[in-house]
C-alpha cells in the first residue's frame, strides 16, 4: 500500500469516523422516539446491535486472515488477524457491558441465558484464549501459527455453538424472555437511526482496526531494520 | 548414486525480524562428507533442520535428491537420516521396540532382521529389552544412531553427533560413520569439535550469523592453519554484542 | 496409522499413566461433585448428567495434555516429524489413541457414576454410552489439535483448558441434554437432533484438524 493511500486513510478515516459517530448519537438521544414498551432504556439497543455485529464481523475476518497467513505465509496476513482481534475483543466487552444494562431495567436481571448473549460470551472466552495464546507462545513464528490455528477452529466452532446454545435454550422452558427484540422497529425513525449506527460502529472499527494495524506494522518494519543493522555489523 | 544430493539457492529462515539463515547456496553431492562449522548461535542447526525437512525455509529454494521439497518432503524424508543431541527415543519403550516402532515407520523390509542386525553393530543387544529411561547417555546414544540408520539412508545429517559422548561411544560413532561413508552415504554434520569434523569429512562449510561466509575443501596440510584462523574469527565474532 | 497407534497403545500399556490420571480425576470430580450436590434432594437426579459430563472433560484436558508431553521428551515429536508420514496421519493416529484411552476410562466411570447418584441400570445406559462416544470423538478431535499446540507454550497446562472449553462447548451441551433425555426413559429418536449436532461437530472438526495439524506442529 503506497504512502498516498496510507496518508489518505490515516487523515479521512478519523474525520469520517468523528462525524457518523456525531450523528449516531444526536439520533440515538436526540432524534428517535421513545419505544413505547422498553422505554429509555431501549435506546441502548442502537449501540449493543451494531457492536455485538461488528464482534462477531471481526472474527469472521480473524479466520479469513489466518486461512490467508497459513496459505501464503505473509506476515501481513498475520498483523492483520492480530488487530482484528484486539478490536474485535473491545467490541466484544462492549457487547456484554451493555447486554446487562440494557436487560436489568426490562427483565430485572443482569444476565440472561438467552442464545444470543451466550454465543458473545463464548465469543469473547474464545477471543481472550486467542490473545493469551499469542502471549505465552515461545516465538513470533510459532505465535503466529498458534493463533491462526485458534482462528480458524474458532470461526468455524462459532455457528455450531450458537445452534447448540439456540437448541439448550428453547428447548428448556422459557424462565426469562428469549427475544432480544431486533426486529419490531416500526417506526422509520427508528430504523434510520438503526441504519446510522450500524454504519458509525462500521466506521469506528475500520478505523481503530486501521490504527492497530498501523501501528503494527511500524513496530515489525522497526524490527526488521535494527535486525538489518545487526547483520551489516556483522560483516 | 550420483548428482546432486543437496541444493539450495538462497534459501533463508526468518520471522518477525530474526534471521536465523539468511540467502544460503550449497550444493551436495553425492558421496561426500560435509563438516558444518560456524559459531554459537550462528544458524547451524536451524539450516541443518532445513535440509531434513523439519522446518521450512521462510525464502529460497531447496532441492533434495534433485527434487524440490515443495510438497512437504515427504519422499525425501524416507531417504534421510537425522541424528541430534535428542535421541527421538521414547524412554518407556525399550531399543528394540523403539527401533521396530520406527522401522515401521519407514517401511523397513524385514523389520525384525534388520533391527537385530543393527543393534549388534552398535553394541546394545544386551541392552535391548530394557527401557531407553534405563539407559547411559552413551548407550541412549548409540540406539538413536540404530535409528538414524535403520532405513539405510542415502544422506545422514547429524547435529553435533559427538557432544557428550564418552571416548568408546566417540570410537564406535566415528567408526560407523566412516563405514557408512564408504557405502556411498552423504554425510553432513555440525560440529565444535574441529578434529572430528576433519577426521570424517573432506569439505567444510562455515556459517556465521546465517550467513554462508566460505566453503572449500581442506587438504590435510592446511588444516593446523585453518584451525587457528577459523578458531580467531569465531572468538572474535562471539566477543562482539549481538 | 496403526504404527502409531500401537506405539501409544504399548507406551501406555507399559506405564498406564495416563489410564490412571483419567480414572482418578473423573472420579474425584464425581465425587467432589457429589459432595456439592445434596445427597436427598430431587435436584440431585437432575443434576446428574451435568456431573458426569463435568467429569468426563475435566479429566479429558488432564488425558489429552499427557498424550503430547510424552512426545516431548526427548523430543520425540521431531522422530515422528522425520518420518515419510503425512502430518495429517499423525493427527488422526493421535486422536484415535486419545479417544480410545477416555472411552475405556468411561468403562469405569459410567458404572461409578450409576452407583454415586443412585441411577437405575436401565438398557438406557446404551444411550448414554452413545452420547459419550460421540462426544468423546469430537473432543479428542479438537483437543489432540490444541494439546499439540499447547504443550509447546510456556502456559502449558493452563493454556489447554481455556482454549479446549470454549470450543467443546456444543459436545458438552449435547452430551448432557442426550443423557439426561435418556435416563429419563426418552426413546433415542427425541434426542436425535442432539445426535446430529454431535455427529456434524465430529466430522467437521476431524477434517479441520486433518487439514491444519502440520501447522500446529511443524516449525
Amino acid at each position: 500500500m503506497n504512502r498516498v493511500v496510507r496518508k489518505a486513510a490515516d487523515t479521512v478515516l478519523p474525520w469520517l469516523t468523528l462525524v457518523t459517530m456525531a450523528l449516531a448519537i444526536f439520533m440515538v438521544f436526540v432524534y428517535v422516539p421513545t419505544d413505547r414498551f422498553q422505554g429509555i432504556v431501549q435506546r441502548i439497543f442502537y449501540f449493543h446491535v451494531p457492536l455485538a455485529m461488528m464482534s462477531f464481523a471481526a472474527f469472521g475476518l480473524v479466520a479469513i486472515a489466518s486461512i490467508f497467513f497459513l496459505w501464503q505465509g505473509s506476515r501481513f496476513w498475520d498483523r492483520l488477524a492480530h488487530s482484528c482481534a484486539e478490536v474485535g475483543m473491545v467490541f466484544c466487552t462492549l457487547v456484554l457491558v451493555t447486554g446487562p444494562i440494557w436487560a436489568r431495567p426490562i427483565w430485572g436481571t443482569w444476565w440472561t441465558w438467552d442464545a444470543r448473549l451466550t454465543t458473545t460470551l463464548i465469543l469473547w472466552l474464545i477471543y481472550a484464549a486467542y490473545l493469551m495464546l499469542r502471549t505465552v507462545s515461545a516465538s513470533g513464528d510459532q505465535e503466529a501459527r498458534y493463533a491462526a490455528v485458534l482462528g480458524i477452529v474458532g470461526a468455524v466452532d462459532i455457528p455450531i455453538i450458537n445452534r447448540s446454545v439456540y437448541w439448550w435454550r428453547t428447548i428448556h422452558p422459557a424462565v426469562l424472555i428469549t427475544r432480544e427484540g431486533g426486529s419490531g422497529l416500526g417506526d422509520p425513525r427508528m430504523q434510520a437511526t438503526f441504519g446510522v449506527c450500524v454504519i458509525a460502529f462500521l466506521l469506528l472499527f475500520i478505523w481503530l482496526l486501521w490504527v492497530r494495524n498501523e501501528s503494527g506494522r511500524l513496530r515489525d518494519a522497526l524490527e526488521d531494520l535494527r535486525q538489518q543493522v545487526l547483520a551489516r555489523e556483522s560483516r | 548414486m550420483t548428482g546432486l544430493v543437496i541444493e539450495t539457492r538462497g534459501i533463508s529462515r526468518h520471522f518477525a525480524g530474526v534471521r536465523a539463515v539468511e540467502g544460503v547456496d550449497l550444493h551436495v553431492e553425492a558421496g561426500e562428507a560435509v563438516a558444518l562449522f560456524g559459531p554459537n548461535g550462528a544458524g547451524k542447526t536451524t539450516l541443518l533442520r532445513m535440509l531434513a525437512t523439519l522446518l521450512r525455509p521462510t525464502r529460497g529454494d531447496l532441492r533434495l535428491f534433485g527434487r524440490s521439497v515443495a510438497d512437504g518432503g515427504r519422499s525425501a524424508r524416507r531417504r534421510i537420516g537425522f541424528l541430534s543431541h535428542q535421541s527421538f527415543l521414547y524412554p518407556d519403550l525399550t531399543p528394540a521396540e523403539n527401533l521396530k516402532f520406527y522401522a515401521r515407520m519407514f517401511r523397513v523390509v524385514a523389520p525384525a532382521a534388520r533391527v537385530r542386525d543393527l543393534l549388534e553393530q552398535v553394541g546394545l543387544l544386551g541392552w535391548a529389552h530394557r527401557p531407553v529411561r534405563t539407559l547411559s547417555r552413551g548407550l541412549e546414544q548409540r540406539c538413536a544412531l540404530a535409528r538414524a540408520l535403520l532405513h539405510e539412508p542415502e544422506l545422514l545429517l547429524m547435529d553435533e553427533p559427538f557432544s557428550g559422548l564418552d571416548v568408546d561411544a566417540v570410537n564406535m560413532l566415528s567408526e560407523t560413520l566412516r563405514q557408512a561413508h564408504a557405502r556411498g552415504t552423504t554425510l553432513m554434520m555440525t560440529t565444535h569439535d574441529l578434529a572430528q569434523g576433519f577426521a570424517l569429512c573432506q569439505r567444510a562449510l562455515i556459517l556465521v550469523r546465517g550467513r554462508l561466509l566460505w566453503s572449500g575443501v581442506i587438504q590435510e596440510q592446511e588444516r593446523e592453519p585453518f584451525e587457528r584462523t577459523y578458531l580467531a574469527a569465531a572468538h572474535a565474532v562471539d566477543a562482539r554484542p549481538a | 496409522m496403526f504404527a502409531l497407534i500401537r506405539k501409544d497403545l504399548q507406551i501406555e500399556f507399559r506405564t498406564k499413566e495416563t489410564l490412571a490420571s483419567l480414572l482418578m480425576l473423573g472420579l474425584l470430580t464425581l465425587v467432589v461433585l457429589s459432595f456439592a450436590l445434596d445427597p436427598t434432594s430431587e435436584l440431585r437426579l437432575e443434576a446428574a448428567p451435568g456431573a458426569l459430563w463435568v467429569a468426563v472433560i475435566f479429566a479429558g484436558v488432564l488425558g489429552l495434555n499427557r498424550s503430547f508431553l510424552a512426545e516431548r521428551e526427548n523430543d520425540c515429536l521431531q522422530g515422528l516429524l522425520l518420518c515419510p508420514v503425512d502430518r495429517g496421519t499423525i493427527y488422526l493416529a493421535k486422536t484415535v489413541g486419545n479417544f480410545l484411552f477416555m472411552m475405556v476410562a468411561q468403562l469405569f466411570i459410567v458404572p461409578i457414576f450409576v452407583f454415586f447418584f443412585n441411577l437405575p441400570a436401565t438398557p438406557a445406559l446404551a444411550g448414554v454410552f452413545l452420547a459419550l462416544v460421540l462426544g468423546i470423538l469430537g473432543f479428542s478431535a479438537v483437543g489432540t489439535l490444541f494439546a499439540a499446540i499447547s504443550v509447546r507454550t510456556r502456559a502449558r497446562e493452563v493454556m489447554l483448558p481455556l482454549l479446549l472449553l470454549p470450543l467443546v462447548v456444543p459436545i458438552f451441551i449435547g452430551g448432557v441434554k442426550v443423557t439426561a433425555r435418556v435416563l429419563a426413559g426418552k426413546p433415542l429418536a427425541d434426542v436425535a437432533q442432539w445426535l446430529n449436532l454431535m455427529g456434524g461437530f465430529d466430522v467437521i472438526f476431524l477434517v479441520v484438524g486433518w487439514l491444519v495439524f502440520e501447522y500446529a506442529v511443524e516449525e
